[in-house]
């Protein structure tokens, strides 16, 4: 009798609290004016030291809880590197020699001021913890054993930084934009300091910025909440609290956003943009990010490395037919190896799907007939679609392709070893400048096997091009930054012209927001998101 | 009813024997827990070891140079000998010591601390529904064999099983949470009562009412139903097959049927007689189903953003941060062990028969 008892009881409990739950769920309306809400995948957010960052969510935080020396205009990236916590600079007739002076009056989080010994340290520190991003400064010679004299504060506004050799400034600048540029305020972190860690254990799960936001709190793989910190420099922030929250899913994201239980999705799936275009109160933003599309034919195999077969393949595929089919809204028709809204950006798209074009320049080679020939890839979705759209327009031609589907690491492995004919991929840029492209684009200094330049995609292709080589090595030189900039517009037209690669298409973030959200800005391909500009 | 007789009666010397016997009881119960946890340490390390994955690149990341890797995986203590790693390891944690997540940067046994009361909080409600439903569902099922209802069960308990737990969450969420506002949406709570609350057990709605604010109660019941009730409509299924399997066994029997001669109401019969000996397998059925939830449902978990034990060990292992599945795993198999031993205590409860073996 007890246990029947107590069943029945239990369950009039369920009972009434199913009906409870009812009238109080309802109330629950739009987001507060003075809050942002977002919806993101984070768990590949591992820790917060800036001098480790480098993956996108921990990047989006990093620009929002720290300053730099320079940075970008959010509101007009073209305009270049502006002042950050750096009010002006000049270079040194020797070219190598950069002399910062830093803004007076803005204090850190703590308090505490910022000054150059802070910028000092925050550069050198990077070079000493020599976490993976640290090669983007110390590619300017910086290392453990010269800081002392290459990055030094000569007083509290007076920052000096010496290069090992000259380099373009634009190139210089560009890379002090980056997330491992960012000052931290030396005395906090120097507080919770371990056995010569330089603060890099404490500075994991805490921040120590100067930027518009202070971080409240982060849940690894849950969330995290950043708190807008009065007097900020740049202007009070309108946001006074930003919550971004780990959804996974690109359908939950979408309906959360549809109900007004957030005010942006930054991860909608090109079905769900469809869905949620139509709905009210719903907005999509399309932004260019820097994730480049290519195949790449290896030099290495003799018929591939013929000029005219390489220009074949230019018009065998169908850019504009796949942007706007199963990439539509995804990917955008991009044919230069340097991201639209970087520093020396071409636009030209000379190339079209072009089959009896693609059969001339075959004949000419002497491959009337055609030939056979093996494409790797890697198992992800849209690449397998870009690859079955390609084989199907090389078929036209005669070409018959081979697909040899792998995990990441087989088709890379291959990659990097030249065992290849075709390579189907994507590279992405590490830091804001030219350079970060050409460097593997359009420089192989050793076209050798020996000469293992792994990370190099012109070496991987054993695309020998010392005169390109020398226009990419004269470029990151050039003190003049127009001029800089036209230089890289010549080298990717002739890349264009001549290279083994197919750029075909360039990434596209599509962000879902509410109507009252503005200027949320996502950063493009040279930078992340700001939520100080955010408004509603 | 005259069993307990014994177990309160007897003279000193029985109660030593008695005593050294439940002295053997315990460390055979210790040996057994620990050969067990043991075997799963040793064959997750191992499997650890053997996947495609380099931990110290996780690491040091793919740019290192030779001799940050090396230093890195030198102080991991990879050049060791498997054996001396798993010794150092078993060591470590002995100590309690799962060593840090690489994914977190915190110590695996906090993160396991903050991850794992949302999933008990999220599996205790489910088993919860599971039991409420399922087990009267299945008694009557049993005693309206071939009926309407019987079949009824039956589908239902199919479906329950077959369908898809990813579909069920989103069009669950599409038409309750989306369409009808029913409930609260994904998460644990509404952003705006995000740490309103001090953590005390991890669980919101105890928290919640641990800190009387009963608006963050409800809110959280709000977030809690739809999954609970997704997981708890599996764990029903389950529970309410067997309950219905147990019971037609025990229906069928003599003793039934000699109570059924007798005159009593069928109530009495189902629930005093038969419903008692079904209660004793039914335990471990439960106790099975809720350790399942236990470990965490990844989709679940996924679909509602619930920060849960599943995914933390399903991110972990996508990034070849073994020590976060390591002591995930750990965990797990505690749970295991100890619902085995509980249901064990459960049975002595229930049983007289067991009590006095």
């Amino acid at each position: 009798m007890k246990i029947r008892k107590l069943i029945a009881g239990a369950g009039f409990l369920a009972a009434s609290l199913a009906v409870a739950v009812t009238p109080t769920t309802q109330s629950v309306a739009a987001t507060p004016d003075d809050m942002l809400v977002i919806a993101n995948r984070i768990d590949d957010m591992v820790q917060l030291d800036p001098a480790e960052i480098f993956e996108f969510a921990g990047m989006d935080l990093s620009q929002n809880v720290y300053d730099r020396l320079v940075s970008f205009d959010p509101h007009d990236l073209s305009k270049g590197v502006v002042p950050g916590l750096a009010e002006s600079w000049t270079l040194g007739d020797d070219g190598m020699t950069y002399t910062f002076t830093m803004k007076s009056g803005i204090s850190f989080h703590s308090g505490n001021p910022v000054t150059a010994y802070d910028a000092e340290f925050s550069l050198r520190r990077a070079v000493l913890l020599a976490k993976t991003p640290s090669f983007i400064l110390t590619q300017f010679g910086f290392t453990a054993d010269n800081i002392n004299e290459t990055i030094k504060a000569v007083d509290d506004k007076t920052l000096v930084i010496k290069t090992d050799k000259k380099y373009a400034p634009s190139f210089v600048l560009n890379c002090l934009t980056a997330g491992i540029a960012a000052i931290v305020d030396k005395k906090l972190v120097m507080e919770n300091e371990k056995d010569g860690d330089l603060g890099h254990e404490w500075l994991r799960t805490n921040s120590a910025g100067s930027g518009a936001y202070k971080l409240v709190k982060w849940k690894p793989g849950d969330s995290y909440i950043l708190e807008a910190v009065p007097g900020y420099w740049r202007g009070d922030a309108k946001m006074k609290r930003v919550v971004v929250r780990h959804v996974a899913e690109s359908a939950t994201q979408r309906l959360m956003l549809e109900k007004g239980d957030i005010d942006v999705a930054r991860n909608l799936s090109a079905e769900d943009v469809k869905s949620v275009e139509s709905a009210s109160g719903v907005a999509i933003d399309n932004d260019l990010r820097g994730r480049i599309m290519y195949f790449s034919l290896n030099q290495k195999n003799p018929v591939l490395a013929k000029p005219k077969v390489r220009q074949a393949f230019k018009y065998l595929a169908d850019y504009k037919g796949m942007a706007d089919s199963f990439l539509k809204g995804q990917y955008t028709v991009h044919q230069a190896f340097l991201p639209l809204t970087y520093l020396g950006e071409l636009k030209d798209q000379p190339f079209s799907l072009n089959v009896e074009k693609a059969k001339a320049l075959l004949a000419e080679a002497g491959h009337a007939d055609g030939f056979e020939v093996e494409m790797i890839v890697r198992n992800a979705q849209e690449r397998l679609d870009i690859a079955q759209s390609l084989q199907n327009t090389f078929a036209q031609a005669g070409i018959k392709l081979t697909l040899s589907v792998g995990t990441g690491k087989q088709i890379l492995g291959r990659y990097r070893d030249r065992d290849f004919d075709i390579y189907l991929g994507a590279w992405g840029p590490d830091y804001p400048d030219p350079q970060t492209n050409a460097d593997t684009f359009s420089h192989n200094p050793d076209n050798r096997d020996e000469a293992k330049l792994t990370g190099k995609l012109t070496w991987r292709n054993g695309w020998d091009i010392p005169e390109m080589t020398k226009m990419t090595d004269a470029a990151v030189v050039e003190l003049d930054t127009a001029k800089r900039a036209g230089m890289y517009v010549q080298i990717q037209k002739d890349h264009q012209a001549t290279s083994p690669f197919v750029i075909m298409f360039q990434k596209i973030e599509q962000t879902g927001r509410r109507t009252n959200v503005n200027d949320f800005i996502t950063g493009s391909a040279v930078s992340d998101v700001h939520y100080w500009t955010v408004t509603k | 009813m005259t069993e307990s007789t014994d177990v309160t009666s007897g003279q000193p010397a029985v109660s030593t024997g008695r005593l050294s016997l439940y002295l053997k009881k315990i460390a055979s119960l210790f040996f057994t827990v620990s050969l067990t946890l043991l075997g799963l340490l040793l064959v997750t390390f191992l499997i650890g070891r053997v996947m495609p994955i380099d931990p110290v690149l996780a690491v040091v990341g793919k740019r290192a140079s030779n001799e940050v890797y090396e230093a890195a995986r030198l102080s991991m203590g990879l050049d060791k000998p498997l054996y001396h790693q798993f010794f150092v390891y078993i060591t470590q944690v002995f100590q309690g010591d799962f060593g840090k997540s690489l994914l977190t940067s915190n110590p695996v046994i906090d993160d396991i601390a903050r991850v794992f009361p949302a999933t008990l909080e999220l599996a205790t409600v489910a088993t919860l529904i599971g039991v409420l439903v399922g087990v009267p569902m299945g008694v009557y099922a049993a005693a309206s064999q071939g009926s309407w209802f019987d079949q009824f069960v039956r589908v239902f308990g199919l479906f329950g099983y077959s369908m898809p737990v990813f579909w069920i969450g989103l069009i669950g969420l599409l038409i309750f949470y989306g369409m009808l506002g029913w409930v609260g949406g994904p998460g644990r709570l509404d952003i705006f009562y995000e740490d309103m609350i001090p953590t005390i057990t991890g669980m919101i709605l105890i928290d919640s009412l641990i800190a009387g604010d009963m608006t963050i109660f409800w809110n959280a019941v709000s977030h809690i139903i739809l999954p609970s009730l997704i997981l708890g409509y599996y764990s029903l299924a389950y529970i309410s097959r067997m309950t219905r399997s147990f019971m037609l066994e025990e229906l069928a029997s003599e003793y039934v049927i000699t109570a059924r001669v007798k005159g009593m109401s069928e109530q009495a019969v189902l629930w005093r007689h038969a419903f008692r000996n079904v209660l004793i397998p039914l335990i471990t059925v439960i106790a099975l189903s809720y350790a399942t939830l236990l470990e965490g449902s990844v989709l679940t978990e996924t679909i509602f953003a619930w920060p849960g034990l599943g995914q933390y060990i399903t991110t972990s292992l996508l990034s070849a941060d073994m020590n976060a599945v390591l002591g995930g795993t750990v965990v797990v198999g505690i749970l295991f062990v100890g619902l085995n031993l509980l249901s064990d205590f459960l049975y002595k409860i229930v049983d007289p028969r067991a009590r006095q073996s």
